[in-house]
């Protein structure tokens, strides 16, 4: 596992591997938001938590279908199909190789980018909590999404119509969290929901994932 | 152990592509799959190593004790030959990989990354990675694709050894590997066609 873990980081960090794409685009869309809103900085402060996350999620979404399909292309998944590993472990290990590649990269630099965005003071911590806490779980469906989806070639397109329905709810949640705290209001109720959520879906939907990539696998 | 297949029957796509296929293959020994293409032979080697259900009939095996190999080799190109090979080693278990790189004469290659390969040398390569499992029994799907002729015998000679040791080995090819071995034409067993059995998994 720990095997596996350390290939896809190498690999994630190679050339090609994907690490900067969802950073690169993280960093436009958040850049781009002041330009196309005005130079206004309380509707940019206001407005600011939910682009933070918005800009995070989508471009956790963009790198999804690299989880599974490079491995899938060059036969590797069904050598590590047979290898002594556990296939809910495999599709675990993506998923935590992928927030490490792309969540955390993200959750460090929204503070910094917040300030492009005229954040209040309390929310960089609040944005930086909820992405934290957030994250995971869009790698976790992320990686669910992508066994669906693997073996259908660019299904890059079906990959997103299935998974964005699964990360409405993280977004409000987490959305609410970073707003309210810089907003300077409570954020235990959303906050609790997020941690839920995330927590259960790290829980639960490896054990879908898997099921439906021994399918795909056939 | 031995692995046996036992009045077998595999589909590919939900459709039937070899009935009844019955063979045995025990420890030293190696069997020999024959069959014009599209016959069925990739379908059964998945089958054999548990990749997908037989259709009906069982297979006999233990699933740890399977190395499998395909067409794909299963390589990373920004990996380097050691790497590579050394993570194929970790996942199983293992930690020694000389005596694969040096059994397919990759050692001069090591440091290469493995996308900078030629076909030949990713083929070993992959071959190579058969050594690091430490598993009793191989499934190969046409082995000697894109090797020359110097490295068809080095291969045969990994395959002669592993038997040696008492390992054994179920490969489907067309060449003749120079083994002792039994023979398998699964022409006999190929499946009548008839509308498609409902295996999908979504239907």
């Amino acid at each position: 596992m720990i095997a596996l873990l350390t290939r896809d980081l190498r690999l994630g960090v190679r050339a090609g591997g994907g690490f900067g794409l969802g950073l690169a685009f993280f960093l436009i869309v958040t850049v781009l938001v002041p330009f196309s809103i005005g130079p206004e900085s309380a509707l940019l402060a206001r407005i600011a938590p939910g682009i933070l996350w918005l800009g995070a999620l989508l471009a956790c979404l963009l790198s999804l279908d690299r989880i599974l399909t490079l491995d899938w292309e060059d036969g590797s998944l069904d050598l590590l199909a047979t290898a002594p590993l556990p296939m809910e472990g495999i599709v675990s290990i993506k998923a935590l190789a992928h927030w490490i590649t792309t969540g955390l990269p993200l959750v460090l630099v929204a503070p910094a980018l917040g300030v492009l965005l005229n954040l209040p003071g309390p929310g960089y911590l609040w944005v930086t909590v909820s992405l934290l806490l957030g994250t995971p779980a869009l790698s976790v469906i992320g990686t669910f999404g992508a066994a669906l989806t693997v073996g259908i070639k660019r299904g890059g397109l079906l990959l997103s119509l299935l998974v964005l329905p699964l990360y409405v709810p993280t977004l409000i949640f987490g959305a609410e969290v970073a707003r309210r705290g810089a907003a300077g209001l409570e954020v235990v109720t959303p906050l609790t929901l997020l941690a839920g959520i995330t927590f259960g879906v790290i829980a639960l939907l490896p054990f879908a994932s898997a099921a439906v990539l021994r399918i795909n696998l056939r | 152990m031995t692995l046996r297949g036992i009045d077998l029957s595999v589909s590919r796509g939900g459709i039937a592509v070899l009935e009844g296929v019955n063979f045995a293959l025990s420890p030293g020994a190696a069997l020999v799959l024959r069959g014009p293409n599209g016959s069925g032979k990739t379908t059964l080697l998945r089958t054999v190593a548990g990749l997908q259900p037989p259709l009906a009939g069982r297979v006999e095996r233990d699933g740890e004790e399977i190395a499998y190999a395909a067409h794909a080799d299963g390589l990373k190109a920004m990996l380097s030959v050691s790497e590579n090979l050394s993570f194929w080693a970790s996942v199983f278990g293992t930690d020694n990989i000389a005596p694969a790189l040096r059994a397919f004469d990759l050692e001069p290659l090591s440091d290469r990354l493995a996308g900078t390969l030629s076909a030949g040398q990713k083929r070993r390569l992959g071959l190579a990675r058969l050594m690091v499992t430490g598993r009793a029994i191989w499934v190969l799907d046409e082995p000697t694709v894109s090797l020359d002729a110097a490295s068809v015998e080095l291969f045969a000679a990994a395959v002669r050894t592993h038997l040696g040791q008492g390992g054994s080995a179920l490969i489907a090819t067309h060449i003749d590997l120079g083994l002792d071995a039994d023979v398998l034409d699964v022409t006999p067993y190929r499946a009548v066609w008839r509308a498609s059995d409902p295996d999908e998994a979504f239907l």
